[in-house]
């Protein structure tokens, strides 16, 4: 399955991508900032999800809140988010609305200042502690993703703080910050657009050149600290978080190869043998064989610079203990290091895989946000169409020859959450046995 | 020359109809729906079963989502593993579970595999082992997941939130999972008798929407329809009789918590309702939009909150209408005191036109946004079986939309939305709050812990 892709360039240097699928009349508008928070300076961390957020407080020509009642006005769906290496807008809206999106969109990216305020920044600010509190601080295991970064990444990292923020830093963030993180990062040639579904091609590329034609280019970006890593970490590395959970649960990661390169897929379908669905090794083994876990998955974090990640995320049993759980991990993970895989098992990663992509491509939103995706990190929108291809060309070969490479203890770094004392299991347990 | 200064008027609309569908009656009573949505080589076959959690008797609440769960654990021929195995390396994986008014089990695969797949399924439905060990195994697995609620505030509030709203002797009022007390009593052979008797060929429906012709699917899908139990159950007794209560407010003691989960709500209304619309409409403007009255003013205008909303539980039944949020501790009583003002006025005045056109013509457009892939087309088809809606539902929606108004809309919100009876649950730091929400008129605080 291929979908048509078209690619152009305007001369401020935003790169659009087009993919036309007339079968309802429903398209999706997508825009990817080559800017995350890897790119935000000391004392500012959280800054580019702040900033994503204020992307929703109007521009010139539009009031606070006016683009969500907008695109909802027209009957359509819209969101942004912020990851490590990027952020993202879209909006899917019936195919008539095409140009409100696209007006919407063109209004922000070239003319978002005077409509920012005071007032403004410290409501989202409020908001946006709030998500904090709501989604890390309020949940449990919802620091993860923050203390895992500061595991495995070097201090002076990009990858290596926290996307959400410190409280701290929040507070400290302010209207010239917005003003400065704008111009740097939100110019045509830091972005990629791409609309799919129900498109007329030449009309959909009159629109894109008249609404984002005369925006003018960026002065370019400050460069990245280094992001290149050794392959392992060579040391063993560890992190105990004592937290108000109720189940003991192991993240167990390894530096894998970056998104995108041959080796990552080799990485992405180990990842899927060992932590996709009910008959993934993981699956079979600690939750219906040997009982000890609740939960158990492996996945990579796709990450396309530096180094990606590959994490075998398991949850314990009530009654497995922290050191039963950490010995089942790493017994699973030392026997595919010993004997690797075999080729039925890459058979079964590849089959659901490939489910999966012509699954996704049947949301026009989805489509567009990987075209987004392969355009930003790669320059190269086709990439969409060639993925099955380099998935079905992994062997267990060279799956093994990943395995070899990555999975070894030198490159093992443990995040573990342990309940808090007193967090006892007991009382479920004692309820349920007695009433047996 | 385009003003790239000025809002762009939309352009001619292109119709859009809902996926025509076939419907038949299977010799034995099975009843088979067919979508062709040819989009893409893709196909999702979902399997509807009258036996939801609505009908788990009193002390075996659990029993739906059990015999659901375990029905891929195992056949006469195969375990649990290798039904896996066969299913995985045909790209698909069987989802099977239950919610309130249905069981189901659900596949998306490629054409090629189509074949095998159905006859595997049917392998499944018709022929469960339910072994002990796999039984045991996940009623083990229902006991950690409320282990972990009790650390986990938003799945806690939505845990406790039922209780208030319904009779105790109501199924509603339990948790649709069971409690760890009625999943640990459950044996092999009443899951295996309930399946017997609920999962017969006359309480089931296969309904397959994507790249497929009806034929060929009709030869695939009569001997699983053939092979499952036969016979009858009658439905059972009203799940949702709603508990006599006046306002009042249920703390859950959450020590240190940063922010307080609310929840806000008393019963609802049943699905077929006649007027689901202009409740649907009503729900929108009060908290089903982003734009919605209750997001902006927590969200937007207080910065209380990440996001607020309100929401109807559709259920065959009256489910729950509930007001859901998460604040920031120190605002509790402030956001509940906005919450109850938004309530009282969606009662006492007409939304504005601005207002009733943001959410009628929301939900007219979104509409085909709804039907992009074959498993949503496959999960709407199931709602018109469950619900027991007409067949032109899908083709008259964007219709009934459009004739509600702001008259239609005061009315439902004064028939449907009782103040003095809204229930609020609260899971949060009682130490900090709980002075504050004496002041806001929400009723009477009880205090419990989280276990």
């Amino acid at each position: 399955m291929r979908i048509p892709i078209e690619t152009f360039h305007l001369d401020n240097g935003l790169l659009v991508t087009l993919s036309e699928d007339r079968t309802a009349p429903i398209v999706a508008v997508n825009l990817w900032y080559h800017v995350g928070s890897a790119n935000e300076r000391t004392g500012r961390t959280g800054f580019a999800h702040l900033f994503e957020h204020m992307l929703f407080q109007g521009s010139a020509n539009v009031t606070a809140n006016e683009h969500m009642e907008l695109i909802q006005r027209a009957g359509g769906t819209m969101n942004g988010s912020t990851w490590l290496e990027r952020t993202n807008y879209y909006e899917t809206l019936p195919s008539n609305q095409l140009a409100l999106a696209l007006w919407l969109e063109a209004d922000r990216m070239g003319r978002l200042l005077p409509a920012m305020t005071q007032e403004k920044l410290d409501t989202q600010r409020d908001v946006v502690k709030n998500e904090r509190r709501w989604s890390v601080d309020n949940q449990p295991y919802g620091t993860m993703l923050e203390k895992l970064q500061e595991l495995v990444f070097p201090a002076d990292h990009p990858f290596q703080h926290s996307l959400i923020g410190s409280m701290e830093d929040l507070s400290a963030a302010s209207l010239e910050d917005v003003a400065g993180f704008f111009a740097t990062y939100y110019t045509p040639d830091n972005a990629v657009l791409s609309i799919a579904g129900d498109v007329d091609r030449a009309e959909a590329r009159r629109l894109v050149e008249g609404y984002f034609g005369s925006i003018p280019r960026g002065k370019g970006k400050p460069p990245l600290a280094p992001m290149a890593l050794p392959p392992v970490f060579g040391v063993r590395r560890r992190d105990i978080v004592e937290d108000e959970v109720s189940l003991p649960r192991i993240f167990l990661t390894f530096r894998s190869p970056v998104f995108g390169s041959d080796a990552y897929y080799a990485a992405s379908v180990c990842s899927a043998i060992l932590g996709m669905r009910r008959g993934s090794r993981l699956h079979r083994s600690l939750i219906r064989e040997r009982e000890v876990a609740a939960d158990a998955a492996a996945f990579t974090f796709d990450l396309a610079k530096g180094t990606d990640l590959f994490v075998v995320d398991v949850t314990a049993r009530p009654e497995t203990c922290v050191a039963r759980l950490e010995d089942e991990v790493e017994r699973e993970i030392d026997e595919l290091y010993r004997d690797g895989v075999s080729e039925l098992e890459v058979k079964r990663a590849l089959a659901l895989i490939e489910t999966d992509l012509v699954n996704a491509m049947q949301s026009a939103g989805e489509r567009a946000d990987r075209l987004s995706m392969f355009a930003t990190f790669f320059r190269e929108p086709e990439l969409v169409n060639v993925q099955a291809d380099h998935y079905r060309a992994v062997t267990s070969h060279r799956v093994n020859d990943f395995i070899a490479e990555r999975l070894g203890e030198d490159n093992r770094a443990t995040l573990l959450y342990v309940p808090r004392a007193g967090q006892g299991t007991e009382g479920v347990l004692a309820e349920a046995a007695s009433e047996a | 020359m385009m003003d790239v200064f000025k809002k762009p008027d939309p352009g001619p609309s292109r119709e859009y109809h809902f996926p025509s569908f076939d419907e038949e009656t299977l010799p034995g009573g099975t009843r088979l729906v067919v979508a062709a949505a040819p989009k893409l080589p893709i196909i999702t076959i979902l399997v509807v079963f009258d036996a939801g959690a609505a009908e788990d008797p009193a002390g075996k609440e659990g029993i739906a989502r059990l015999t659901a769960r375990a029905l891929s654990e195992g056949t006469s021929k195969w375990d649990g593993a290798e039904l896996a195995e066969k299913f995985e390396q045909m790209g698909t994986s069987l989802d099977t579970g239950a919610d309130w008014d249905s069981a189901i089990a659900r596949l998306t695969v490629l054409p090629g595999n189509l074949a095998a797949a159905l006859t595997l399924l049917g392998e499944v439905l018709a022929d469960p082992a339910f072994p002990e060990r796999d039984v045991e195994r996940l009623k083990n697995e229902r006991i950690a997941e409320l282990l972990q609620l009790e650390t986990e505030p938003r799945g806690l509030a939505d845990e406790r939130f039922p209780a208030f709203l319904y009779r105790e002797s109501s199924r509603y009022a339990r948790s649709q999972g069971g409690s760890a007390e009625s999943v640990r009593s459950l044996t092999r052979s009443e899951i295996d008798a309930f399946y017997r008797s609920r999962y017969t060929a006359g309480r089931t429906t296969v309904i397959v929407a994507g790249d497929v012709k009806k034929a060929d699917v009709r030869t695939l899908v009569t001997p699983l329809a053939t092979a499952l139990p036969r016979g009858s159950v009658a439905r059972l007794h009203a799940a949702d009789i709603p508990a006599p209560a006046s306002r009042a407010i249920h703390l859950i003691t959450k020590d240190g918590a940063p922010q307080s989960e609310i929840r806000v709500g008393h019963a609802g209304l049943p699905r077929k309702h006649p007027d689901f619309f202009a409740v649907l409409v009503m729900n929108a403007i009060l908290g089903g939009l982003f734009g919605s009255r209750i997001n902006l003013n927590l969200r937007e205008k207080h910065g209380y909150t990440y996001g607020a909303s309100s929401s109807y539980d559709w259920r065959r039944g009256a489910g729950p209408f509930e007001i859901s949020t998460a604040v920031q501790s120190d605002v509790t009583a402030a956001a509940l005191r906005e919450i109850f003002a938004e309530v009282e006025r969606m009662r006492s005045e007409e939304v504005t036109p601005e207002e009733l056109s943001l959410a009628t013509s929301y939900l007219e457009g979104v509409f085909p946004i709804r039907f992009e892939t074959t498993s949503a087309i496959a999960s709407a088809l199931a709602n018109l079986i469950i619900y027991d809606l007409p067949r032109s539902y899908y083709d008259e929606y964007r219709k009934e939309i459009s004739r509600v108004t702001a008259a239609t809309v005061l009315k439902a919100a004064r028939d449907h939305i009782h103040p003095e009876e809204l229930q609020t649950v609260i899971v949060g730091d009682t130490g900090q709050i709980r002075e504050g929400l004496t002041s806001v008129g929400a009723g009477n605080i009880s205090v419990a812990p989280a276990k």
